[in-house]
Order: C-alpha cells, then structure tokens, then sequence
C-alpha cells in the first residue's frame, strides 16, 4: 500500500538475559498508514515498547523486517522521520524549557534564525508559551510531559512514537493532555504510534488499537474503531466506546498476562 | 538574619574554642618537664603560676602555645616586607604559584584522561588500573625521584613541583570525571540517539554537563592535593623557599614555633582555594539551575 509509513513483516527481537533467551517480539506484522493514530496495548512484557524502540532504531531485530517511509529504520533515523516521546519527560535539568525543545534542532544544525522560530511555534502549540525560560524542576509533571512533546515537535517529523507518555501522570492530568494530543493530531496530521497501558486512553485516542500479549511478545488482536475524528472526553461514556472497550478488554483477556 | 548568622557561626566557634582549649592543655603538659629542668637547674622551685607561663613561652617548645604561633603568623605575614625571606607571604606565594600550575595541569590531564576512559574501551581497561597504582606509590618516596629526573634534563624550581602536584591532583579528577561523563542514565542517551547526534555531539550535549556536579566536587579535593604536592616537592630542594622549605628549615632548627605557623598558613591556603572553588561551583550550577 503506497501510503503505509510503518511496515513490520515476521519481526522478531530477542534478548540475551541471565536466564536465557527472552523472545520480546515473535512474528509480529503490522502495517501503520500515514496520518493514522495506532495505539499498542498490553501487559507487561508484551513486547509494546520493544516494538516501538525498533521502529526508531534503538533495538535491532533479529529476525524479519521493518520498515519507516520504505527505508530501514536507522536511515529513517537520520532522515529525521520520527519524534520519540519517553515515558518520563527526560528533559535535561540544565536546559530551560527553550533550551530542552532546542536540543534536536542544535543537533540538527538548524540555523539560529530558524531554531528560535520552531521553539516559539512548537512551545505555542503545547501551550507552554510563557515557560521558556524555566527550569523543568520549576513545572509540573504534566507540563514537563508537554515539554517534551514539543521537543519531539520541533523537527518536522511525519511520524510521532509515544511510548507510556502519561503514565506516570494522575488522571485529570492524563484526561487532559489526552485531550490536546487529540486536537494536535487532528492540525498536524502526524502519524502516532502510542504504547499504553490503559485501555480508556488507547480507545479514546485511536483509529487502530494493537492488542499485545507476552511470553512471547506478540500481537493477538488488532480493533478498529469506529469512534468519529472529533471526540469530546463524553464520548466514553457511550455506548459505541463502551463496546470497543469490553473487545480491548476481552482480547487482553484472552491473550493471558505475567502477574 | 543575625539569628542566622550566629546560628550558623556558633558550632564553628565552639569547635575552634574546644580545640585551642585541648592545645593549651596539651601545650602545658608537654612542655613543663623541660620548664622544671631548667627551674631545677637554677636551683628554683616554680609555683603553679609560674610554671604554667613558663609552658607558654618557650623559644623552642615540644608544642608551641597558640598564641606563639599567631603572634609568629602575625609577624611573618603583616610586618615583614613581602620580599624578605623570613615573609610567610613570600614563602607562601612561591608554594601557591606551583599549587595552581600543577592544580592545572593535573586536572587538564585527569579530565583528558576520563575522556579517553569513557570513550575508548581500550584506555577503559588500560589507564584506570595504573592511575589507581600511580596513587599507592608514597608521594613522599617519589617526589625527590621526579625532582631528580626533571633536573637532570634541565628543568628546575617551578616545574618540577608543579609535576609533583598534578601527579596527586589528576586522580580524583578521573575518578570523578569518569563517574560525572557516565551519569546519563539510558534514556538520556536514547533520546539523543533518536536524533542521530554523533559521538562529539553526546559529549557536548550531555555527558559534559552532567558531569559538571562531578568535576566541582573532584576539583575541592584536587587543590587541597595539589598544595600537599606543591609542599611536599619543596621539602628535597634543599630548602630554598617556599611553604614545604619553611618546613624543613624549621625542623632543622628546632623552630617548632615556625613549623606551625607554616602549617598553619598552609591549612589556610588551602582552605581558601578550597573555598574559591567552592564558589564557582556555586556560581556555574545556579546558573545551569542545577542549585547544588
């Protein structure tokens, strides 16, 4: 298909450990189209974050194939394809919230003129404007977490990885960032690739929920959903999310877990 | 705010009164048997009084009293001119000029050192093990060594004791400077990787300023090396100038007054270059908004 961006074909990842081979990724195919929010879901160990790791080039496979915009993935890489966001904002404590949403374009070798710009516009449209010149010390979870979505803003890469960016949030924070990354999709028309662990965002977010199960890390489902684009926080406690949620919910169920 | 000063001064001040309390009575105790001597060779007897005052001032005490010894710092530092030999100023520049060219030269080499170490998995396992050696030789063993050797091929007075300082100052620069350069946890670094930033990029970006919290603790030990190695390289010189060559002179002479006096000035000196780096510390991490 011309407009996949994300390829994964028998993907396969596996780690040495004290304990022997751990297989983080079996077989795994799944196809990402461009402008698509995909979330990926799971228990631990089901190999969700692996998968996303490889698809920026911080884990390599070991067997299979994976593809970014039909380049390998560390061509990607230097081709700028993807911002990463960590699940912990993983902002330097040196840098003022300017500086942290500069580093990429320091390293990119942007010129002045143009670095300050995307840092305005980027730090604007996480609504942070007003910050610049803190510390992240001096902000909150939620806004440090904003900070560095607009980090991974400020290059312009089609693709966003999200990995567990919330998670370590309480939930009226959570609610409403989830929220602002839902109208920032809809302007930007990035393609997102979003691990989580909570089964309301993933439905609440998503086009396409990849449900995972571990030992080994594999895909077992893959939902659709039919939610339409525009999505009030209302909108789970409907009927039609409330029935894509008890799908998630089984297929988890079924796929077994670690506990 | 004066609450806070003197709640901040008073534990200083009760330490150092317990201390010159302890010295006083140690200084009595061990100078009235040559005070009774004397009194028993001039066929007197001494009251407690009298005894006591003779303890304080003695020309050539087994313990000088401390207020020998400031009246000796007080002499040697403000009324002698700055170029006279007997000057403490005098003696104690001549020691600090080689104390801030070895402190250079040390950490400039400790900190290439822990570059290297960090970034190449060959000096990793090749310098570490010798710089940990380097430490156990006696400095005190190697010094008249280097100042033998560097003589020999025609280099004499300030180098040679600045060699003998950097050679105790580097080390705690490596070791810290090695801990600093790999405190970035992983994800720090996967997140530069996902930018595809090359290696010179990583350390400029991130391991060196991580390692910033790093170095300023390393460096506060590494002068107070230095000024040890900078004495210490000035105790085979025959005695020329300098804090280390009052040392020795004293103790050639019995100068027990002077010995202290030097050690005190040199406690001095290195309390206030320790104090000096303490403030660019300060300085450096609150404006990188790392307060430490």
């Amino acid at each position: 298909m011309a407009d996949t961006v994300i390829k994964a074909t028998d993907l396969n990842l596996a780690f040495s450990t004290d304990d022997g081979q751990v297989e983080a990724l079996r077989d795994v195919n799944l196809d990402i189209r461009k402008g698509e929010f995909v979330s990926l879901i799971g228990p631990s160990g089901c190999g969700k974050t692996s998968f996303l790791r490889v698809v920026a080039a911080l884990e390599s496979p070991t067997g299979g194939a994976l593809t970014v915009n039909g380049m390998r993935p560390d061509e990607a890489r230097r081709a700028r394809a993807y911002g990463y966001v960590f699940q912990a904002a993983g902002l330097y404590p040196w840098r003022t919230i300017a500086a942290n949403v500069r580093l990429p374009l320091e390293i990119m070798r942007y010129d002045r003129e143009e670095r300050n710009e995307r840092v305005r516009r980027v730090i604007d449209l996480v609504g942070l404007s007003g910050f610049e010149n803190r510390f992240p010390w001096q902000l909150s979870g939620g806004m440090q977490q904003r900070a560095s979505i607009a980090r991974a803003l400020a290059f312009d890469a089609d693709i966003l990885l999200m990995d567990e960016p919330f998670g370590a949030l309480d939930e009226i924070v959570r609610d409403h960032l989830n929220e602002q990354l839902l109208s920032l999709w809809r302007r930007t028309g990035k393609t997102i690739g979003f691990v989580t662990h909570s089964i309301p965002e993933a439905v609440y977010l998503s086009n396409r929920i990849v449900v995972m199960s571990p030992r080994p890390g594999r895909i077992t489902a893959i939902i659709e959903s039919d939610l339409p684009d525009e999505r009030p926080l209302e909108i789970r406690d409907s009927p039609e999310f409330i029935a894509i949620a008890r799908r998630v919910r089984q297929e988890l169920r079924a796929g077994g877990f670690d506990d | 705010m004066i609450n806070r000063l003197v709640a901040a001064a008073l534990p200083v001040t009760l330490v150092t009164a317990a201390i010159i309390a302890a010295w006083y009575v140690a200084a009595v105790s061990l100078n009235s048997e040559w005070a009774e001597k004397q009194a028993e060779r001039a066929g007197t007897e001494l009251t407690w009084r009298e005894l006591i005052a003779e303890t304080m001032s003695q020309e050539r005490p087994r313990l000088a009293a401390p207020h020998q010894v400031m009246t000796e710092l007080w002499d040697t530092v403000v009324n002698k001119k700055i170029t006279s030999k007997r000057s403490l100023v005098f003696h104690g520049r001549i020691t600090l000029s080689a104390t801030i060219l070895g402190f250079v030269i040390g950490t400039a080499l400790g900190i290439l050192l822990a570059v290297g170490i960090v970034h190449n998995r060959a000096m990793d396992l090749g310098v570490m093990p010798w710089a940990i050696a380097s430490q156990a030789i006696p400095i005190l063993a190697l010094a008249p060594m280097i100042i033998v050797v560097l003589y020999s091929i025609g280099l004499s007075g300030l180098l040679p004791k600045a060699v003998i300082s950097a050679y105790l100052s580097f080390f705690p620069v490596v070791v810290g400077m090695v801990a600093g350069l790999r405190s970035p946890e992983s994800m720090d670094m996967d997140l530069l990787d996902t930018y595809a930033a090359n290696r010179w990029q990583i350390f400029w970006k991130l391991r060196l300023p991580a390692s910033m919290p790093f170095l300023f603790a390393s460096l506060k030990v590494g002068v107070a090396a230095s000024l040890v190695g900078a004495i210490v390289g000035e105790l085979p010189t025959g005695a020329v100038a300098g804090l280390g060559a009052r040392l020795l002179a004293g103790s050639y002479y019995g100068q027990t007054i002077q010995i202290w006096s030097a050690l005190l000035a040199a406690a001095a000196l290195a309390a206030m270059l320790v104090g000096l780096i303490g403030l660019a510390q300060k300085i450096t991490l609150s404006r990188m908004g790392l307060a430490g």
